[in-house]
């Protein structure tokens, strides 16, 4: 277990969130979307954040990714400065790949030429190293049969898989997830949770998963964050020690039922004061 | 099953077209329009429109060997006023097309670019091409230029607007998916904003290509040697009626040509939205 641990520092994605603020000001008004945020998040964690909608949370990984600025507070990817009072804006970077809710594989390109993108407009490969190896991890995903399809051609749930494929092929230290299976049906769902697991198990690599879907949360995640309404910070962490993998029988075990408790009674108390306040979501 | 290919696919697409009721209405609609134009100008010749030669006159002077009123298809001079018209409706478009894109692309892209071009594109747009002639007149010489520099300055603007609005149709996601996967700009560029405003760009080249025709006849009539719009005027003010009518029908035939060009190029770039679209049946 140790040793598992070093491995997985050494292949960095340690997350550190230190009092992160943002305002936002879009009609001369201060709109408080996080507030006073810290948390850490070691590499190689699934960390699943839980909020009532529109609390702040998409805020929070959007200053991850490094697609809007923080107002105040800092965010450190193994200990290198993403962005702080210096640099209010973290640059993109392929260390940090978005997974979109309603994904973002360019419709314009197939699938495979969709996966090798990464590493061929950042010089790592050429074009046919990229499609070689593109073609591979597509495999190794059960994939294959798609790659020379067009993303309108196949259903939302495969079109998800592939672009966690073509974020994973840039070897990133963190994969940012925005509510990535939110439109889907429980059995589509079910499906994508076991592959985004053998996924995890096969890379190790840190997640940063937002949902409002508590069993989600708890069947996925070494922890739970439960965040407060807007402004966002955190109000609970639950830990999730069930050992992996796992698989759907530990839905039905005591356990998992006590998490989804412990969960769901901070997670609705935040959800009715936003209710009653009834704001609106922010982008 | 593998698909069908070269004939046995135009069979079966040919096949499968004719089961749908589309060919019969098509050819329904096409007879009562055609019947309708005969009753009011031949049938009964109804009041003003006895003028007005009707269909039978019309395709017996068009398919004549020996034309009454001097144009039918086997006079060469047929083929030199479509043949103008064509040449300049091409250069017009290739530089419409060739400036308007990268302008549009340029202008949807670059937020200090639009700022800049934005406001003289808006005062210049809504100019009509007629209201245009004189300058045109005064700054080219000859008949070509003039005529050329109409058909082009429309479908320019059309051309310009589309396109620019087709980058900001662009999904946000897609510009933060490459920010995330390591595109530099000029990749984001190439990558992104170019196929992601193709279909509306396409959309433009179809509305500007008739734009383009629409001017151009409106130049030749007002100054011209040859071309179709010339032979329009020409023959009304020569009195000889068929021709006038012929010139009308082929212009109409031959820009509906242009039209079914420029979308078949469009398909051919936008693959992924016809396989999009034959998922949906359509």
């Amino acid at each position: 277990m140790q040793k598992e641990e070093t491995a997985r520092d050494a292949a960095g994605g340690r997350l550190s969130i230190r009092n992160v603020t943002k305002i936002y000001d879009p009609e001369g008004v201060n709109v408080m979307a996080v507030d006073d945020c810290s948390m850490d998040i070691a590499a190689g964690e699934v960390c699943m954040i839980v909020g009532p909608s529109g609390c702040g949370k998409t805020t929070l990984l959007n200053a991850i990714a490094g697609f809007h600025s923080i107002t105040t507070g800092e965010i450190y990817l193994d200990d290198q400065l993403l962005c702080g009072p210096s640099k209010p804006q973290a640059s993109m970077g392929a260390d940090r790949i978005v997974v979109f809710q309603h994904g973002a594989l360019f419709p314009w390109k197939t699938l495979l030429e969709n996966v090798a993108y990464g590493p061929i407009v950042q010089g790592s490969m050429t074009k046919e190293q990229a499609h070689a190896l593109g073609k591979v991890m597509l495999e190794e995903a059960g994939l294959s049969d798609v790659a020379d399809k067009y993303p309108g051609e196949v259903s939302s749930g495969m079109a998800r898989r592939v672009e966690i494929v073509r974020a994973l092929i840039n070897s990133p230290k963190v994969l940012l997830l925005d509510e990535p299976y939110r439109a889907m049906d429980a059995l589509t769902k079910s499906i994508m949770h076991e592959s985004l697991l053998e996924v995890y198990d096969r890379t190790k690599v840190t997640i940063f998963f937002i949902t409002h879907d508590l069993e989600e949360a708890i069947f996925l995640g070494d922890r739970v964050y439960v965040m407060t309404t807007r402004p966002c910070k955190l109000k609970k962490v639950v830990d999730v020690n069930i050992p992996r993998p796992r698989d759907y029988k530990i839905l039905s075990s005591e356990q998992f039922r006590l998490l989804v408790e412990e969960a769901k009674e901070a997670v609705h108390e935040e959800a009715l004061k936003a209710f009653q306040a009834g704001e609106r979501e922010l982008a | 099953m593998s698909k069908p290919t070269g004939l046995a696919y135009f069979w079966y697409t040919l096949e499968q077209r004719m089961a749908t009721p589309t060919p019969y209405l098509t050819m329904f609609g096409l007879s009562l329009w055609i019947f309708t134009y005969w009753l009011l100008c031949e049938g009964l010749e109804f009041w003003r429109f006895g003028k007005i030669p009707g269909p039978v006159t019309v395709l017996t002077d068009w398919f004549a060997r020996d034309p009454f009123q001097g144009i039918s298809i086997f006079k060469e001079e047929y083929y030199i006023h479509i043949w103008s018209s064509c040449r300049r409706i091409a250069i017009a478009f290739c530089i419409a097309t060739g400036v308007g894109v990268p302008l549009g692309l340029f202008m949807g892209w670059s937020k200090a670019f639009r700022d800049y071009t934005f406001p003289i594109l808006e005062v210049l747009r809504p100019i009509p091409p007629l209201a245009w002639v004189p300058l045109a007149i005064l700054m080219f010489s000859g008949f070509e230029t003039p005529v050329i520099f109409l058909a082009t300055l429309a479908s320019l603007f059309v051309t310009t607007l589309n396109t620019m609005l087709g980058v900001d149709s662009i999904d946000e996601e897609y510009f933060r998916a490459a920010g995330c996967l390591g595109s530099s700009k000029w990749q984001i560029f190439t990558n992104v904003v170019v196929p992601g405003a193709l279909p509306f760009i396409f959309t433009g080249l179809q509305i500007s290509v008739g734009v383009a025709w629409f001017s151009l006849v409106a130049a030749e009539m007002v100054s011209g040697d040859y071309g179709l719009g010339y032979l329009i005027v020409d023959s009304f003010m020569n009195n000889v009626t068929v021709p006038m009518v012929i010139g009308m029908l082929t212009l109409g035939l031959v820009g509906w040509g242009t039209s079914v060009m420029v979308r078949q190029v469009g398909r051919q770039l936008m693959q992924w939205q016809v396989k999009e679209l034959a998922q949906q049946d359509r």
